[in-house]
């Protein structure tokens, strides 16, 4: 079964929801995933940015009220 | 029996917390209705901040350490005795040595440590400064080396966020007072898109980096190193030479978390406003071992150990809860061998970092030294 890792990085500034991403998909295995929070429009870019550029792949982006929900799933 | 408090971790955050409770309980601690014992791994305190100068022989090693004993105020037992096991449901943690403590109440503060054996060929293949050693030795690399390719590599996670930055700029300073740039090219290598974590610090270092002609490579997450070829390549399939590699290693919690079942990587789910660990009410959890998304600075350890003093006393003397910590994170930045910055921000208040100046760089000189006084829980 798929294990999802949830990192609530609203409001996080210093390192910032991808960096928390890129810690965090260190620590899960493969065709696990991790659900991030970000209040930083930029997120809702930027991580797709990185996912796709780096292989992994991008499980959705939601925008919530005040908040984008993006799910990563680590493919490698 | 008088409520216990066992501290785990005799750095920065568990160091002030001994400190500020012992300055809010002393009656307490007198009658013996509170007990404050700490776990530690050395009878040395390090003035971790300091190893950013000990490459450039700017430091003398001795000035990085003082006694721990000396440092923590002397009602607080201090065993250097590691923790091996901490079990939160019998609370009670049992040491290196074989002993038990129990507590009433639990303060987790076992800091983070540097994993360069994580990324294949990176511990053989590069230097930081990371560690007294690592700093050792990157000062004789630097004593050694006569021009070529710096690579200045970031890894996430790491602790001191602003670090690479700073020795970037310092190395141009000291290179450049060598008559070494010349025959020079740095290259600084992040995980993200952009030169740092906050955009006005990235903003600012990416103008001064186009200023000095580096070279830089955003998105670059450090896959292996091959020490022979002398290469470092990126999960995002980029391969970079080099002739002298900086590493800003990843990092990980304390083994006794892991060990422990308290968290992945060491990280303890924590509260991020109360700063209890996640599902207690008895264990809190400071500084770098939190898995909260801010900052690992001292800054943030000393603001969390703040908080947890107060809210300890409180609960101890009061019955009642004072304070939630704000996300406050202060940290200087040096901008080169005598110029400097800062930026604080918190939860609600996004950095806005202001220009660097000498008089920044001789406040961070200053407080290279009053350190020892927040330490202590006086500043």
């Amino acid at each position: 079964m798929t294990q999802r890792t949830k990192i609530d990085a609203r409001g996080a500034f210093c390192p910032g929801p991808l960096m928390e991403l890129i810690a965090a998909l260190k620590l899960i295995e493969i065709g696990d995933e991790v659900e991030v929070w970000s209040s930083d429009k930029g997120s809702a870019n930027e991580i797709p940015e990185w996912v796709a550029k780096v292989g992994h792949e991008m499980g959705g982006t939601e925008e919530c009220d005040g908040y984008w929900s993006l799910v990563v799933k680590k493919a490698k | 029996m008088g409520k216990r408090i066992l501290i785990v971790g005799g750095g920065l955050a568990g160091t002030i917390v001994a400190n500020g409770l012992c300055r809010q309980l002393g009656e307490e601690l007198r009658t013996g209705s509170v007990g404050i014992t700490m776990l530690g791994t050395s009878d040395k305190h390090m003035y971790q901040p300091g190893l950013l100068y000990l490459p450039f022989g700017r430091f003398r090693e001795s000035e990085l350490f003082r006694d721990q004993r000396k440092v923590l105020d002397r009602r607080v037992p201090y065993f250097i005795d590691p923790a091996a096991n901490i079990d939160v449901e019998k609370k009670e943690v049992t040491t290196d040595s074989g002993k038990t403590h129990s507590y009433d109440y639990l303060v987790i503060a076992t800091g983070s440590q540097i994993k360069p054996q994580n990324v294949p060929g990176l511990a053989e293949g590069a230097h930081w400064f990371y560690d007294l050693e690592g700093a050792r030795r990157m000062r004789e690399g630097l004593e050694a080396f006569e021009g070529g390719k710096i690579v200045i590599n970031v890894n996430a996670p790491h602790k001191c966020p602003v670090a690479p930055l700073e020795i970037t700029f310092m190395l141009y300073d000291y290179l450049n007072s060598k008559g070494l740039m010349d025959k020079t090219e740095i290259m600084y290598t992040y995980p993200i898109g952009r030169l740092h974590a906050l955009e006005p610090v990235a903003e600012w270092a990416k103008t001064e980096m186009d200023k000095y002609g580096f070279k830089y490579e955003t998105f670059f997450n450090t896959k292996e190193v091959d020490p022979e070829k002398k290469t470092i390549s990126s999960e995002e399939g980029v391969t970079l030479d080099y002739d002298f590699l900086v590493t800003i290693p990843p990092h990980s919690g304390a083994d006794v978390i892991t060990n422990s079942d308290l968290g992945a990587g060491g990280w303890v789910p924590t509260d991020r406003n109360k700063l209890l660990r996640e599902g207690s009410t008895d264990v809190f959890v400071v500084g770098d071992t939190t898995n909260i998304p801010i900052s690992k600075a001292g800054s943030t350890a000393h603001f969390e150990a703040d908080t947890v003093v107060d809210n300890l006393s409180s609960l101890l003397t009061e019955g009642r809860w004072a304070r939630n910590y704000d996300g406050k994170v202060f940290c200087f930045v040096e901008t080169g061998m005598d110029t400097g910055t800062y930026v604080w921000f918190n939860y609600t208040t996004p950095p806005n970092p202001g220009p660097p100046s000498q008089m920044i760089h001789w406040f961070k000189l200053v407080y290279n030294r009053l350190y020892w006084l927040s330490a202590r829980g006086l500043l």
